[in-house]
């Protein structure tokens, strides 16, 4: 019970610092990868501050709402992670957040938010089955649903599950918004969606919508960490080696489209999830 | 703490440029003069914008749309008119469908000179600017409305 406490609070505290300084980090990888110095570590939480004091324009009443929502629901599928709890329930805490972005996209009028909104519905189509793969995969491999059991079970997750963990990196590129598959928004600034799913959100909510993402990448991480968590300084390790490997695949392609995205992530769970699956079920147990 | 100078997002907009102008603003993104290290971005957003950059003159066709992103960018902002088109009109200042430089339609906070104007210029011009933002943006604070929705008139 304090150990899961203890989780929570550094999730809600130490989550966003993480976030938001890799998001940082990748800003300043990126732009040496392109041949520039970049902006200061600290350039996302610049960013973050200055949208806090901005004006913020609302469409309608119910925009901010989702947002709200968006952030709220990605705050507890984290708490639930960080306290140990049930890997189904952080899915589908994260998948519902997804539902309300895309829902808050739809509740305005331009054109580029709806577009941005109908490819995030596609990408959590097309990355949902990998990530309720992966948690099946923990399942058959460590017995439990629970963080806890399987952190703590010391079987090395990724040795027998490492077609999982394949799949797991390809949705992993979907779900941080990195090309190849950075449909409804990217960090990138001038893309042809305009800002895509965050087109008509400015000000506060712009800002909530940025620190949400960091928690977001941290949470995911987390996932990460957890297929190496038998030794737990090799999950770290792991989880900024992925996040450095994903930094480089977002700067060396360029956006694919909906249709590949799908066929992708849909191709790797049925391939490398579910044949992974196989083989633990019918040969390792 | 004021942020606005550390982070500001910039919006281009290219009026009735002949394209001179816009290259150089492009230049300023390249890895030889990369704005980004003072935290610019070069967001295609008004409504994420707190600068707008406009380059060329002011015409019949796109007088409305110049008022229609100014208007979109919430407060505070500031407006950069770079080159000699978007500060007079240009050497197109005297044809039939040219309304004149950017001020004949928005309020605009830094000349910059130039034709083309130079990425040097226009970083210059950028950087003046916001001190202008910053000056805004206290302003608003002091009434009261940063963070504030905007009241829709």
């Amino acid at each position: 019970m304090k150990t899961a406490l203890l989780g929570v609070v550094l999730w809600l505290i130490a989550a966003p610092l993480v976030g938001g300084l890799l998001a940082g980090a990748d800003r300043i990888l990126s732009a040496r990868l392109q041949g520039r110095v970049g902006p200061p570590l600290l350039q996302p939480f610049y960013d973050a501050l200055k949208l806090w004091d901005k004006r913020g324009g609302v469409v309608n009443r119910f925009q901010n709402f989702y947002m709200v929502a968006f952030f709220a629901f990605v705050l507890a599928s984290g708490a639930i992670f960080f306290a140990g709890g049930d890997l189904l329930l952080v899915i589908f805490a994260l998948t519902l957040a997804g539902v309300m972005l895309a829902l808050g996209a739809w509740s305005t009028h331009s054109p580029y938010s709806h577009v941005g909104a109908e490819r995030e519905i596609l990408q959590m189509m097309a990355y949902e089955p990998m990530l309720l793969l992966a948690a099946v995969g923990m399942y058959l491999a460590g017995r439990s649903f629970h963080v806890n059991a399987l952190a703590s079970s010391g079987i090395p997750l990724v040795l027998q599950l490492p077609g999982v963990f394949l799949g797991f990196l390809l949705i992993l590129t979907i779900k941080l918004r990195k090309s190849p598959f950075d449909l409804s928004a990217s960090h990138h600034a001038h893309q042809e969606l305009v800002r895509g799913i965050t087109t008509e959100y400015s000000g506060r909510s712009l800002a909530l919508f940025e620190i949400a993402h960091w928690y977001e990448n941290v949470l995911l991480l987390g996932f990460v960490w957890l297929f190496f968590a038998f030794n737990p300084a090799l999950g770290v390790a792991a989880a900024l080696a992925v996040y450095f490997l994903e930094v480089v695949v977002d700067n060396a392609y360029a956006r694919l489209t909906w249709k590949v995205t799908v066929r992708a992530a849909w191709i790797a769970a049925a391939i490398l999830g579910a044949t992974n699956l196989a083989v633990v079920k019918l040969l390792l147990r | 703490m004021a942020f606005f100078k550390k982070s500001p997002w910039l919006l281009h907009y290219d009026a009735s440029s002949c394209n001179g102008c816009d290259i150089e603003v492009l230049a300023c993104l390249t890895p030889i003069y990369d704005v980004e290290r003072f935290g610019i971005v070069n967001t295609g957003n008004p409504k994420h914008a707190d600068i707008l950059l406009i380059t060329g003159a002011v015409n019949v066709q796109n007088e409305e749309i110049v008022r229609n992103l100014y208007g979109q960018m919430p407060d505070p902002k500031v407006v950069v008119a770079a080159g000699a088109c978007a500060m007079s009109g240009g050497v197109f200042q005297d044809s039939y469908n040219v309304l004149g430089g950017i001020d004949k339609v928005i309020p605009v906070d830094v000349y910059v000179p130039g034709c083309a104007v130079r990425p040097e210029a226009i970083i210059d011009g950028v950087v003046q600017s916001l001190a202008i933002l910053e000056r805004k943006a206290a302003e608003l604070k002091r009434r009261g409305g940063s963070g504030e929705p905007e009241k829709p008139s």
